[in-house]
């Protein structure tokens, strides 16, 4: 791949991490939970620079299975949509 | 037990869940606990002695897990509030012991950063060592109790490796609070320090206090300082200084831990080799058990094995019971006299407790099995496999737990609810959890079952009461939609669910928690329901018709029950019951398993010849005054139906008034389980007439 079709395709753009897929892995951006839990997300270690990764989706396509900081733990993925992350 | 005044120190265990926090307890402590609750709340407060190294007397109490002093639910409320000695009649401890996983610091280090503001001595118990080592992680000791300024001690504690110097640690005559603590920018540290001159609170908690009510969100913050306008507007006013200073108060204070935790980690934590991302244990386990096939028919293969258990593995010792007790009952009848005692004894207390002590074996199984897919770690799979469900009625993955535990009993599920986070989700749960077949139902499934069927296997049978289980499920369900949507309206809350590594479960705690609950059941069945069962032999026997030699169908007609039975019979006529199930259902209001000693009372009295017959085969000869049978398919199944849904269970009553504070909440749900079970119960015998059975 050239360095003009990595241009074109920007990598570094933020996305929700609901759209990775199984494998990829993000680094958080921003954490845009509503309501009462963002602090506990963070607290769980979605905190911004953290690298996450996408293990699995539930046998019924939600909630998603998310690497983080060693531990396993799952979210909505209505719910993850509101963390940003840029692909690495 | 050593004098409260000569406990040499005051211990807490606390940590992350899942870390073997209760394992250390048990070992530390062995038999020597003891069950409480705090005040105001129901969180269970074990507390339990043990003697140090030198024979000093220490008193530990074990915290329930929580991820953050940022407190989410009811659970980690009592842990904060215990830390920073808000909690009356439990002195803030002199120590605390923070369990973690040696295999993922990376996480569970950010407790310990929350611990070290707290200006308490903490000794780190570093659980599960052998793991990380498998893992390929090295930990640095020296390193970590250098960077932490604290003692680590390395731990297997599921093989008790390292409690030796566990209890030298704590028995130090001095322990000293740590200078090491994760750095907050300037600014949060200043207004931190502002905000602790105004508090009121204990001396040395005055910072955290401060720390907490800076970084909490909006939401949380007005029900915390709840009738305090200034400080609310103090710590608004402080945030918004944040704001300018361009910091986010909620924020700033989480990634400053974490940044303290990553430098830590990073000189202290080793990895072996090149298998940074290779899959753990629990990584392969997972392929499967939460896999878009193998998953579902790994899950019902589970439930489907643990209610085979209850039902097969169970039925021997309920026989030894049964028989034992029948025994009791015949030596009783013959070393006392003819009369009102000899009943009162036989068929009243011997009759009554024993017809409930029967199902110790199949409540203990449940216990065991429940307990082994908790500690194994397999609970917070089952809740990700269903939180797709329970969220099309709104409810959470997390709510699976409670409503898995209910089958045992609703009070220890009704319990559970505390970890769900919000308010209107947790009492939804609450209000349902009673839906789900508990143990006390099982005498009433099964004797109507062998009635039903007397001459079907185990596997037709056992297949009807999963149909049973299977409606109460559907009602809960159900009812819960409709709750969410009408009185307690709320989002459908969000999931935040930690998949714990899977662990060989230490099959000795789950022992200990079942006799815990073997010790509760056999007192219940000890006092209310010896109590409730004398209470109902008066009732069935007094008073005595004025005829002279009144047989035995004329005194129960003409006792204080039986006219009960009658007074009722309009209303559970359309049920297909007669006004002596009228009688059980009276009395089995209280608790549901009395119903079966109830029938066992009133079938006792009514047959005058003192033979062995069991209950079933005199229930199945039962006969109405034109000769039919009482107890058709169809009166059978319109019982089991109301037992299903009927809240009939004191003990409920009062957790849900203690969970809900309130009386509101207990008395609707008596209405609505009650109504339910009447309609259920109609439509099953109505509609089974029409259709033409019997």
């Amino acid at each position: 791949m050239s360095a003009d079709a990595e241009n074109a395709e920007p990598r570094s753009e933020a996305e929700p991490l609901s759209g990775l897929q199984p494998g990829q892995r993000g680094k958080v951006l921003a954490v845009d939970v509503p309501g009462s839990m963002r602090g506990r997300v963070m607290e769980m270690g979605f905190t911004i620079g953290t690298v996450i990764e996408v293990v699995r989706f539930a046998p019924m396509g939600d909630p998603m299975e998310l690497k983080v900081r060693g531990a396993h733990i799952s979210l909505r993925k209505a719910e993850a949509a509101g963390i940003r992350v840029q692909r690495v | 037990m050593a004098d409260p005044a000569q406990i040499f120190r005051r211990i807490a265990i606390a940590g992350n869940p899942n870390t073997g926090k209760s394992t250390i307890f048990n070992l530390l402590t062995g038999m020597r606990q003891k069950v409480g609750n705090y005040p105001g709340v129901t969180v269970e407060k074990k507390t339990g002695r043990f003697f140090g190294s030198h024979g000093e007397a220490m008193e530990l109490l074990d915290l329930p897990g929580s991820y953050s002093l940022q407190v989410r639910s009811p659970d980690e409320a009592v842990s904060r509030d215990v830390l920073l000695g808000r909690v009356p009649g439990t002195p803030r401890p002199d120590a605390i012991i923070a369990v973690l996983d040696a295999s993922n610091l990376d996480r569970h280090l950010y407790l310990v950063a929350q611990f070290l503001e707290l200006d308490i001595p903490v000794i780190v118990a570093l659980n599960m060592v052998d793991v990380a080592e498998k893992r390929g992680l090295t930990i640095d000791l020296l390193a970590l109790k250098n960077s932490l300024g604290v003692p680590v001690i390395p731990m297997v504690a599921s093989r008790g490796q390292g409690l030796i110097e566990l209890k030298q640690a704590l028995s130090r005559a001095t322990l000293h609070v740590s200078e090491c603590k994760a750095q907050l920018p300037i600014v949060l540290e200043r207004e931190v320090a502002a905000l602790s001159r105004t508090l009121k609170c204990h001396a040395g908690s005055v910072r955290p206090e401060a720390m907490l009510l800076l970084s909490l969100e909006d939401e949380r913050l007005a029900a915390e300082v709840n009738g305090n306008p200034t400080l609310l507007a103090e710590v608004h006013a402080a945030r918004e200084r944040l704001r300018l200073s361009g910091l986010d108060p909620i924020a700033a204070p989480v990634d400053a831990r974490y940044a303290w935790v990553s430098e830590v980690c990073a000189s202290v934590v080793h990895r072996r080799g090149e298998d940074a991302h290779g899959l753990t244990f629990s990584d392969h386990v997972d392929q499967i058990l939460t896999h878009k096939l193998w998953g579902w028919v790994a899950f019902v293969a589970m439930m489907a094995l643990m209610f085979v258990c209850i039902f097969i593995v169970a039925q021997a010792p309920m026989d030894w019971i049964r028989d034992g007790m029948g025994a009791l009952a015949k030596w009783a009848g013959a070393h006392m006299p003819e009369g009102d005692l000899r009943s009162l004894v036989v068929d009243g207390v011997i009759g009554g407790v024993g017809n409930v002590v029967v199902f110790l074996p199949q409540i203990l199984i449940l216990f065991f099995f429940l307990g082994l897919l908790e500690d194994s770690g397999y609970m917070a799979r089952a809740a990700f496999i269903m939180d797709r469900m329970m969220s099309r009625v709104g409810l959470h993955g997390k709510s699976f737990v409670p409503l898995l535990s209910s089958f045992a009993c609703a009070i220890p599920g009704i319990m559970a609810t505390r970890t769900i986070e919000n308010r209107n989700d947790r009492f939804v749960t609450i209000l349902v959890a009673p839906l789900m077949s508990c143990s006390a139902r099982l005498p009433v499934y099964a004797i109507m079952i062998a009635l039903l069927m007397p001459a079907s296997g185990v596997w037709s049978q056992a297949g009807v009461m999963l149909c049973m289980y299977l409606l109460g499920i559907l009602a809960a369900f159900v009812m819960a939609g409709l709750l969410k949507k009408t009185l307690l309206r709320s989002e459908t809350p969000m999931l935040l669910l930690e998949l714990p590594p899977y662990r060989a479960p230490v099959v000795r705690g789950i022992v200990q928690r079942m006799w815990e609950r073997a010790v509760v059941f056999i007192r219940r069945a000890g006092t209310v329901i010896l109590a409730l069962s004398i209470i109902l032999w008066a009732l069935l026997h007094y008073p005595k018709p004025a005829t002279p030699e009144p047989t035995q169908s004329e005194i129960l007609s003409h006792s204080i029950g039986g006219r009960m039975g009658h007074a009722i019979e309009p209303v559970i006529a359309p049920l297909g019951y007669d006004w002596k199930i009228g009688i059980g259902l009276v009395a089995s209001f209280a608790a549901r398993e009395v119903f079966v000693s109830t029938m066992g009372q009133i079938y006792n009295i009514e047959d005058a010849k003192e033979d062995n017959e069991d209950l079933r085969t005199q229930m199945r000869d039962e006969r109405r005054a034109d000769g039919t049978p009482v107890f058709t398919p169809l009166v059978c199944l319109s019982i089991m139906v109301f037992y299903v849904l009927a809240m009939q269970c004191i003990s409920t009553v009062a957790i849900v008034r203690r969970e809900t504070n309130s009386w509101r909440w207990p008395l609707f749900q008596i209405a609505y389980m009650t109504v339910l079970a009447w309609v259920g119960a109609f439509v099953v015998y109505q509609g089974g007439k029409l259709l033409g059975f019997q």
